[in-house]
């Protein structure tokens, strides 16, 4: 007599419900064994997670900060998502942030329109633009090498992140350095991205809120994502190339143009959030602007299950880990805890594909259960 | 928890009422299979009666929801195809699973627990010739898997169930992707096992192969056993037929006479390479009129798949392929579709479908791009499942709706779903390769249907099958080919199935090709080109 474990294909569709359920079951488990670990080292993860929980939504101001750590994360998680709807596997969502930084900076730092005479608006407008294309031609480059020359993306986009990490950083040192400091001269407030506290003065309540502008960008970003990949024909040619090239080869579609095309968007969509994050939150194009925001954006979009309004509610959950983890020793718990997501999240997946069961086995080793429940279906 | 029961000593596999419910379909419905030792027996049924799904269970893939299972006398309850080749069952899946990159020897080693951690290869090369040798499988175990054919790649999956012990084989569909010729020496070799006492489950949709290996047969429709192990002696093709479909099958096809038009398609002079930058087509010369069906015999490997992939826009080559006037010679699919063209590849599964997606997003594959599926940037869903479910009533394709996974389907299904939707574009030219491969005698009658009457509605049609009898039944003219080389042509009265076998194995040639030079139309563009 025992107890085994009785794991079998499914035969029926996963009821629609199980791959959120999955989701969440990660997250929390996540916690769960987090929680575990930091008990092993002697801390105590219940008065650790409160205390997450009043760091990151205890009042309006850390829920605001929240939301502000949340924006880049969901531009980018939308942008990861978006190439991984045609399995392309960009992890260079980080390079592409950067990029995105660099290119919307230029407009002030040139700069390139006259920042006195041009209304806010255009500014704003053009740094937008630019964050966009930044990211977009950086997006351009392993598009093109996987397209033509079929050469690994992981690799490459792997890679690029070093390079543009290392690019902003030699024009920050080397060019536009403020009195030798690693960030650029703060931009005039021309180049600031409309804040709560901007409003102060109408509305108390706003003053010290650092909500930005950029939380919009992110909430229109997912539902054009959304109506691209699951209404247009775009999106349609993007799931029949993800789910098989060849077929799509022979339905007439263009897979080069395809493979570049949505490597740009994905670009564009973490070149945006550099922009975001450089003229709503530094107001300077500086180092380390992001805190491996590429890496948790490919942790969102898998754990939002590629769907872009998932997305917006992972991003808010991450934003949270973020915001917390800064105000704890060692910082590592947060990304700890993201790690050990990604992990569950991806080891998930087999319960989409099978069922698992605890079963009692007799003596012999053989299934009691289901013995009976044969019996019972052919009666 | 051994039920003390009076199990027939000469019964390997005994499987007793299974039920095993898909959403939406009833796989099988308490069903009964009894397989002897030493013997062959046959499964039939047509596409989707369940015959695949029957065979999973015994492997321990599903677990049945009621029915009992015996292997050589014990109950047995399968938690997955580990447990199942432990008790000696072993099963050829219908797309072999092999490692390209690696030599036989390696492949039939993989997931076993002896050699432990150093290989001494030559060793187990011995050991698989020495199996081969006592089953008379022709291979040599220190060739890589991709330089073998698809016929020998099946000898590898075969030695492999061997080596791991297998008393019980089943075969799915083995014979579908063989040229006459392999099949007939995988016939011989299955007699030999069962001689050597082996037992051997045989799922085939083709008759003639079935009455001449089979020893008993079981006979499925709609999940439901017709026929429970009977034996072969004394029955007919016809029998059989209307055992499988519950009708009548009519095997003369009716085909009448019409008066080709205007010419469709032209190649000229089309050369191309293969994968492997070799030769594959040596100045090809074709013509292809309204209403007619060209049909291209030849053994498998001498250019036919080159030959399609040109006119579909998939291979490069040299030369001219007019459609309808139009070069469409290495620009694209696209550019091959919207001149008219309807194509039903080979590879249902690698090429004609997308597995994952619905039935309704496969049968836009091609029309998701204009009205009224999709008008300025949107698809419109809900006349895509309008149109989806139109073709699946029109096509009878069985499956529970539209939204069901294409790789869900059986294969017969599939294949209706390809027809379905090339056929609706309203071609001017539709190239079929092997449509009937793997089908079932009620959906190949379907399909051949469907294609005469696209030819009378005018539609040209290409035809490229290795199946000789139905080539000739079904073309207007037959052109065979030989390395590359297009070796005759002859009118379908005039061809007899010997002068043709002569010249596929390259010791006859007849007519080349195609009207005199001064009739062709000239390439509309043909400027055009030389100034690229
Ligand atoms: N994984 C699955 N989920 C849902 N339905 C399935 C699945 N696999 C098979 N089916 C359905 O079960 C039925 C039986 O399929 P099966 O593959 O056993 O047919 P088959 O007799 O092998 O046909 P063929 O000759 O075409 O291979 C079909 O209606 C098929 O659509
Ligand atoms: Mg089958």
């Amino acid at each position: 007599m025992g107890l085994r474990l009785d794991v079998q294909k499914r035969t029926e569709d996963y009821p629609k419900w199980l791959p959120a359920a999955t989701s969440v079951g990660a997250v929390l488990l996540a916690f769960v064994f987090s929680g575990l670990i930091l008990l092993s080292v002697g801390a105590d993860p219940i008065r650790i997670y409160s205390f997450f929980w009043t760091a990151s939504f205890g009042s309006w101001g850390a829920v605001s900060d929240v939301i502000v750590k949340a924006t880049p994360l969901l531009l980018i998680g939308l942008a990861c998502a978006f190439a991984f709807k045609m399995k392309l596997w960009n992890i260079g969502a980080e390079g592409q942030f950067y990029m995105g930084a660099f290119f919307a900076s230029m407009v002030i730092l040139l700069p390139m329109v006259d920042l006195e005479a041009t209304p806010k608006v255009l500014v704003l407008g053009l740094m937008m633009l630019m964050g966009m294309l930044g990211g977009a031609l950086y997006g351009f480059i392993p598009g093109i090498l996987r397209a033509k020359y079929n050469i690994n993306e992981v690799i490459t986009t792997l890679m690029l992140n070093y390079i543009a990490v290392f690019w902003n950083n030699y024009w920050i040192f080397g060019k536009y350095s403020d009195a030798g400091f690693q960030m650029t001269k703060m931009f005039p407030k021309i180049a600031w991205l409309p804040r709560l506290s901007d409003f102060a003065k109408q509305y108390k309540g706003f003053s010290g809120i650092t909500l930005h502008l950029g939380v919009i960008f992110g909430l229109i970003a997912a539902v054009i994502v959304w109506l691209i990949l699951y209404k247009s024909r775009w999106g349609y040619k993007i799931t029949l190339i993800g789910d098989n090239p060849k077929a799509a080869k022979y339905a007439g579609l263009n897979i080069t143009r395809n493979i570049v095309l949505v490597f740009m968007f994905s670009g564009a969509l973490a070149g945006l959030a550099g922009m975001a994050e450089v003229s709503g939150v530094v107001h300077r194009l500086q180092e380390r602007i992001s805190t491996n925001y590429g890496f948790s954006g490919v942790i969102i979009a898998w754990l939002a299950k590629l769907n872009p309004f998932a997305v917006i509610l992972v991003s808010v959950l991450f934003g949270a880990l973020i915001v917390a983890g800064r105000e704890i020793q060692p910082s590592g718990v947060s990304f700890l805890i993201q790690g050990i997501i990604l992990f569950l999240v991806i080891s998930s997946d087999v319960l989409l594909k099978y069922t698992i069961r605890v079963v009692r086995t007799d003596k012999n080793g053989e299934i009691v259960q289901a013995k009976s429940a044969a019996v019972e279906e052919a009666e | 928890m051994t039920l003390q029961e009076t199990t027939n000593e000469a019964l390997a596999v005994e499987m007793k009422d299974i039920t095993l419910r898909f959403p939406g379909v009833l796989a099988n419905d308490h069903v009964n299979f009894t397989l002897r030792k030493g013997e062959i027996h046959a499964l039939l049924g047509e596409n989707g009666a369940g015959k695949s799904t029957l065979m999973n269970v015994l492997m321990g893939l599903y677990k049945p929801n009621s029915g009992t299972i015996i292997v050589n006398g014990k109950h047995v309850s399968f938690g997955s195809p580990k447990d199942a080749i432990a008790s000696g069952i072993g099963m050829v899946h219908q797309h072999f699973m092999l490692v390209p990159n690696q030599t036989v020897t390696e492949n039939i080693l993989i997931g076993l627990d002896e050699p432990k951690f150093v290989l001494n290869i030559k060793k187990y090369d011995q050991k698989v010739r020495e199996l081969a040798e006592q089953f008379g499988i022709q291979i040599d175990p220190t060739a890589q898997i991709w330089q073998l054919s698809v016929g020998e790649q099946q000898r590898v999956e075969i030695l492999k169930i061997l080596y791991h012990g297998a008393q019980i084989l089943i075969m799915d569909e083995p014979t579908a992707v063989l040229a006459p010729q392999e099949a007939a020496e995988l016939i011989e070799t299955l007699r030999g096992m069962a001689r050597q006492g082996k037992s051997v489950i045989f799922i085939s949709h083709k008759l003639n192969e079935v009455c001449a290996v089979a020893d008993r047969l079981t006979i499925l429709r709609k999940g439901r056993a017709t026929a429970e192990g009977i034996s072969v002696e004394g029955i007919t093709r016809e029998a059989l037929a209307s055992l499988m479909v519950g009708r009548e099958v009519i095997f003369n096809l009716q085909k009448k006479d019409q008066a080709p038009g205007e010419v469709v398609l032209e190649l000229q002079e089309v050369s191309a390479v293969n994968n492997k930058n070799l030769p594959a087509l040596r100045k090809v010369n074709l013509c292809l009129k309204e209403g007619e069906i060209l049909g291209i015999a030849g053994v498998a490997g001498n250019g036919q798949s080159e030959l399609v992939e040109v006119i579909t826009g998939l291979r490069e080559c040299t030369g001219h392929i007019l459609l309808e006037g139009k070069e469409i010679a290495n620009k694209s699919p696209q550019a091959s579709i919207s001149a008219g063209l309807a194509h039903i590849p080979e590879d249902r599964i690698g090429v004609g479908t997308a597995p994952n997606l619905s039935l309704t997003k496969n049968v836009i594959m091609k029309s998701y791009d204009h009205a009224p599926i999709s008008n300025a940037w949107r698809v419109n869903y809900t006349a895509a499942g309008v149109h989806a479910e139109e073709l699946k009533n029109q096509y009878k394709i069985q499956a529970p709706s539209i939204e069901t996974q294409a790789r869900k389907l059986s294969g017969g299904n599939l294949q209706k779903l390809i027809l379905a939707r090339e056929l609706s574009s309203k071609p001017r030219l539709i190239v079929a390769m092997q449509p009937t491969r793997g089908l079932d005698v009620g959906a190949i009658e379907a399909v051949l249907d469907l294609l005469l009457e696209e030819r009378s509605k005018g539609s040209a049609i290409l035809l490229v099958s290795e199946d000789l009898e139905e080539l000739l039944s079904l073309s207007d003219r037959v052109a065979v080919m030989y390395e590359g080389e297009i070796v005759g042509v002859m009118d379908q009265k005039e061809a007899d199935i010997n002068t043709i076998g002569l010249m596929m194995i390259g010791s006859l040639r007849g007519d080349p090709a195609c009207p005199p030079a001064e009739t062709r139309t000239q390439p509309t563009d043909l400027n055009e080109q030389g100034a690229e």
